[in-house]
């Protein structure tokens, strides 16, 4: 006992130490350095700087100009790819927004139009009822409705086509991905550090050198989509094929089943629940995605936002946002419907013809087709009549106007408070610290917590971001990430803890947080924007919005998952309600609430590039200016960097987590 | 042995765990206990010799964690052997191809398993027709077949429930049925009661005596409970930390166990259940009065002995008189002494 007290004594000192010294550094390191004349500890020499950019660059420009293979070049492959995207992609738009054309260009004149507006209501009203009941169906319907009235419709349509495109191939590519995953170990072992960069890396970063291989436009943001929103789902399909009971992979084998036998009427079947959960990610990820894209061409809703942020339109900016909003809920409500009608039983239909066998399909076919011919000859019920649509764009306008008129000191003085007496301090410190103390610290953190390896790891990583001239965005970005994940976990943790400890306030948190997890990370700027214009402080609340959910989440099913054994130990023992809080339940949460923020921090991480639009100045805009100059190296060097700085945040973060589980026993301590 | 053994197997080991390469070696093989502990080996099965006859009920007992899962497992061919071989009707297993393994699993081997296994995606009739559309047959083939079977093991109009729907004893049902679709020879059966209520095990164990009665399969049926065993074994294997203690009939486990370890199991067994007349006769041909066969077990015959005056006669299926039954000999075994 004696010896850990003193190894924990030693520890506390070695980190005050260690925190003392940075500060003393960055407080004063910049007038030392001047006196020894070694300027280049303060600020990395522009000359050291690796022209990693350009290497990077020349490298793609070869691959798209030069490389050949034995009978087709890389360009047709990737020409060869986007057409057959393309195809899909083409039809399904057609068929939801614009109708098919003949011709090109101005020409084009339309020959079939669109479903109309009422065919695809009632679809999506017949759809929610069966994966559900006629609640969903209102849900649905009243969504579909409000785009149509509110005058959101071809965006959303537009938007709409991307998703319905992407996930069958997100859906597919990752479930073969998955089964090839669980069939081969060895491919299992190179995947998932794979997976693991791809989604640590940020999403700009790979939209820059797909946009230099497939050009501007709609097939660049649909492979971009699909990319983004797979690696859930190769995940899902692995772990849910893994956990399939051994007792029924036996049965397979002793029924004699072929591999594929084994596939796809064993495993995939026995999973299929678990599947439809992984399906319900990859939908939510393509919208998230899809919205983004827009950024490269995906055009709908998405680039209604972004169009109306550079322009400041703020009506027009929250209506497309809404839109958003309201589609994310709607989608996301109906496939986690499918999702739990996959696991359920449905006798098969009894009926003496088909029509009686499926009456709500025969139904649905009959409104279909009537709704079809109606719109042909009455054009209101083919397009909904601009006429009618109404427009909520004023109200938002004069809304913002107003609180910006009347509470314009309140917002100022809010903003100026934080700016002065948290941000600026903060940014001031990172940027002040010796660029080789910072890789020393970091390098010894990762040695504390994680032994020799990621010592190592750190120290490579974080002398990449110096050597390639990032060290300074790069603090930026740290400083920026670090005060937003400070403010979310001071919001989160405790709204966790409370929602565990509180029923009905856990319900009312759940309903906020499940809402807020459905929304597009590119909502959350509209507000902030308007309210707040741009800066590190509107970038900051749009960084704690998006990554709030985590530490909500983990915290309060960390305090739910202590054990009861231990409260009523404590109960007996005669702890007060708070002794157990603080004593019993909060300790042993400790390390749910680390791993909360961590997804915390890596959430806010990748919504560092979205934020880059209300100008920040780091590594995220340097993605973004790599993006609207298709400058590739620039764009996956400072992707990289962005990698790098969660990689190491997640490592150092986990092992503490780790280390916090041993200490209460709750996991053996090996390796 | 004239008739060729249905399924045999020659010191079977199997081993878990970072095996060390010269453990393997044939010079150093096989491993005392002493040293499996010491490289941190787990001998899940340890040198298992078996025999096992056409048509009969061949029960491996022991308690959990002895391996008997792992042997059924490496009978059936589900793992393979870290040592040792394994004949079906005189084939070995081991050198067959993974075409052939398949082939005889769709058409020779049949298993239940503990917690049933049923899809649960598939109705009654789909998951016992399952193994039958494997092999490709039709539809209303596999399903005709099927339906055979689920009347057969007394499921009859409950072919459209799902497994969910069922409770434990009729989903072992249908696990039985399933197994039993593709008309197996040997049929495997892993604690397949296990997790049933005692009163339904006891229902299913008559049932499945029922079953065997009609069918005659070759069984090996594994069980963690002693009293499961003997109702139900021709022979019983017993096995303790891996390794195969004993293999009798059930009469000479109670009566010759091979050492302290069998008799603490045997010990609890109402032992005129399971001894027969035969067994325990006095040699004399001297008996008198009514003739009772050899192979009739005492609690039968007590009463009878019991009542009579003088030891009754002893005979063989011929009916030849090979001995005699005394009252003492029967009541020392009512209250459990001697034998
Ligand atoms: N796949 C495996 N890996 C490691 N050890 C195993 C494995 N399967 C079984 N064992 C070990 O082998 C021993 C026997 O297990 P098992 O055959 O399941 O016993 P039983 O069925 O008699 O309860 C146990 O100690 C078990 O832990
Ligand atoms: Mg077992």
């Amino acid at each position: 006992m004696d010896a850990r007290v003193l190894e924990q004594r030693k520890s506390l000192a070695l980190w005050l130490g260690l925190f003392a010294l940075t500060w003393f550094f960055a407080r004063f390191g910049a007038s030392i350095s001047e006196a020894l004349g070694m300027e280049w500890l303060i600020s990395y020499p522009k000359e050291w700087i690796i022209p990693l950019n350009d290497k990077v660059s020349a490298l793609m420009k070869w691959l798209v100009e030069d490389v050949h293979f034995i009978l087709f070049s890389f360009t047709d492959m990737t020409r060869a790819l986007a057409w057959l995207i393309e195809q899909p992609y083409y039809f399904v738009r057609a068929l939801l927004a614009t109708g098919f054309e003949q011709g090109v260009g101005r020409r084009a004149v339309q020959i079939v139009p669109p479903l109309s507006w009422l065919t695809i209501l009632a679809g999506v009203i017949a759809l929610g009822h069966y994966a559900k009941d006629w609640f969903l169906a209102a849900i649905v319907g009243l969504s579909f409705a409000y785009l149509a009235i509110f005058g959101q419709w071809e965006s959303a349509m537009v938007t709409l086509a991307s998703v319905v495109v992407a996930v069958p191939i997100g859906v597919i590519g990752g479930l073969l991905l998955g089964i090839l995953a669980y069939r081969h170990p060895r491919f299992d072992r190179i995947m998932t550090p794979v997976l693991d960069l791809m989604q640590t890396i940020p999403i700009f970063a790979y939209l820059v050198p797909i946009l230099f291989m497939f050009g501007f436009g709609p097939v660049s943001a649909l492979v971009a989509t699909v990319i983004y929103a797979m690696p859930p789902m190769v995940r899902i399909t692995a772990m849910a094929l893994k956990a399939v009971d051994p007792e029924i992979k036996d049965f397979g084998v002793m029924s004699g089943c072929t591999r594929s036998q084994m596939t796809w009427r064993i495993l995939v079947p026995s999973a299929l629940s678990s599947l439809m959960v992984g399906v319900n990610q990859v939908i939510m990820l393509s919208l998230n995605m899809v919205i983004i894209a827009s950024m490269i061409g995906a055009g709908g809703l998405g680039f209604d936002v972004l169009s109306s942020l550079r322009r400041l339109n703020i009506g027009g900016g929250f209506e497309a946002g809404i839109a958003i909003v309201i589609l994310a809920i709607a989608i996301d409500r109906l496939s986690q419907a499918f999702a739990v009608r996959s696991s359920q039983i449905h006798p098969a239909p009894q009926g003496s013809n088909i029509f009686k066998r499926h009456p709500r399909s025969t139904l649905v076919a009959l409104v279909l087709i009537v709704a079809l011919i109606v719109g042909r000859f009455v054009p209101a019920f083919q397009t909904y009549p601009d006429e009618m649509t109404l427009t909520t764009g004023a109200f938002w306008s004069d809304g913002v106007k107003y609180l910006n008129i009347n509470y314009f000191d309140v917002f100022e003085a809010v903003k100026i408070f934080f700016l002065t007496w948290f941000l600026l301090p903060i940014k001031r410190f990172f940027l002040n610290i010796p660029w080789p103390w910072f890789i020393v610290v970091i390098t010894i953190i990762g040695w504390k917590f994680g032994g020799w390896k990621l010592a190592l790891m750190n120290g490579v990583m974080t002398l990449f971001i110096a050597s390639t001239g990032m060290w300074e965005k790069a603090m930026v970005t740290v400083y920026l990430c670090g005060a937003s994940v400070i403010i979310a976990s001071a919001i989160g943790i405790p709204l966790g803890v409370l929602a565990a400890i509180n029923q009905r306030a856990g319900r009312v948190i759940g309903v906020v947080i499940d809402t807020l997890q459905t929304l597009p990370s590119f909502v959350y700027l509209i507000p902030v924007v308007m309210l707040f214009r741009i800066g590190d402080f509107t970038a900051m609340i749009a960084i704690v919005l998006y990554a709030l959910v985590p530490a909500v989440r983990y915290a309060a099913h960390g305090v739910k998952s202590v054990s009861p054994d231990l409260i009523e130990a404590g109960i007996v023992s005669g702890c007060t309600k708070r002794q157990i809080l603080t004593r019993i339940r909060l300790p042993l949460a400790l390390p749910e609430i680390l791993l909360g923020i961590n997804q915390t921090i890596m959430l806010a991480l990748s919504m560092l590039v979205i934020t880059a639009l209300v100008g920040t100045r780091d590594l995220g805009q340097e993605v973004y200016i790599a993006l609207t100059k298709a400058d590739t190296g620039r764009g996956l060097v400072a992707g990289f960097a962005i990698a790098f700085i969660a990689i190491m945040a997640d490592r150092i973060i986990n092992a503490s987590a780790k280390n916090a589980r041993i200490r209460f026993g709750l996991e053996a301590k090996n390796d | 042995m004239t008739t060729q053994a249905k399924l045999v197997c020659k010191h079977l080991w199997k081993l878990y765990g970072n095996i060390p390469s010269q453990m393997m070696d044939s010079q150093y093989f096989p491993p005392t206990d002493n040293e499996l502990e010491k490289f941190g080996v787990i001998g899940a099965v340890k040198h298992a010799s078996l025999e096992i006859q056409d048509g009969e009920i061949f029960v491996i007992m022991g308690l959990s964690g002895s391996g008997k899962s792992t042997l059924v497992r490496l009978l059936s061919g589900l793992i393979e052997p870290s040592v040792g071989e394994i004949f079906i009707d005189g084939q070995d297993m081991l050198k067959m191809s993974e075409k052939e393994l398949i082939e005889i699993r769709r058409h020779k081997m049949g298993m239940v398993f503990q917690h049933f296994a049923l899809l649960p995606h598939l109705s009654v009739l789909q998951n016992v027709a399952f193994p039958l559309s494997i092999q490709g047959q039709s539809k209303s083939e596999a399903e005709g077949r099927a339906l055979e079977v689920i009347e057969l093991v007394g499921l009859k109009g409950r072919e459209d429930y799902f497994p969910r729907e069922l409770s434990g004893g009729q989903q072992q049902r249908v696990g039985i049925a399933r197994s039993l679709a593709v008309e197996p020879e040997l049929w495997f059966l892993d604690e397949p009661f296990s997790a049933l209520d005692p009163l339904i095990r006891r229902e299913m164990q008559d049932e499945f005596l029922r079953l065997q009665a009609m069918l005659k399969k070759t069984i090996v049926f594994i069980t963690h409970d002693f009293d499961e065993a003997i109702r139900l074994a021709d022979r019983i294997a017993i096995m303790k930390d891996g390794a195969i203690i004993q293999v009798a009939t059930p009469e000479e486990l109670v009566m010759n166990p091979a050492s302290d370890y069998v008799g603490e199991f045997t010990k609890h067994i109402s032992r005129a259940k399971v001894i027969s007349a035969g067994s325990v006769m006095g040699n004399a041909k001297d008996g008198k009065g009514a003739e009772i066969s050899q192979r009739a077990k005492i609690v039968d015959v007590a009463a009878q002995v019991v009542a009579a005056n003088s030891p009754l006669k002893v005979v063989d299926e011929n009916g030849t008189v090979i001995g005699s039954l005394d009252a003492k000999t029967v009541i020392d075994i009512l209250v459990q002494q001697g034998g």
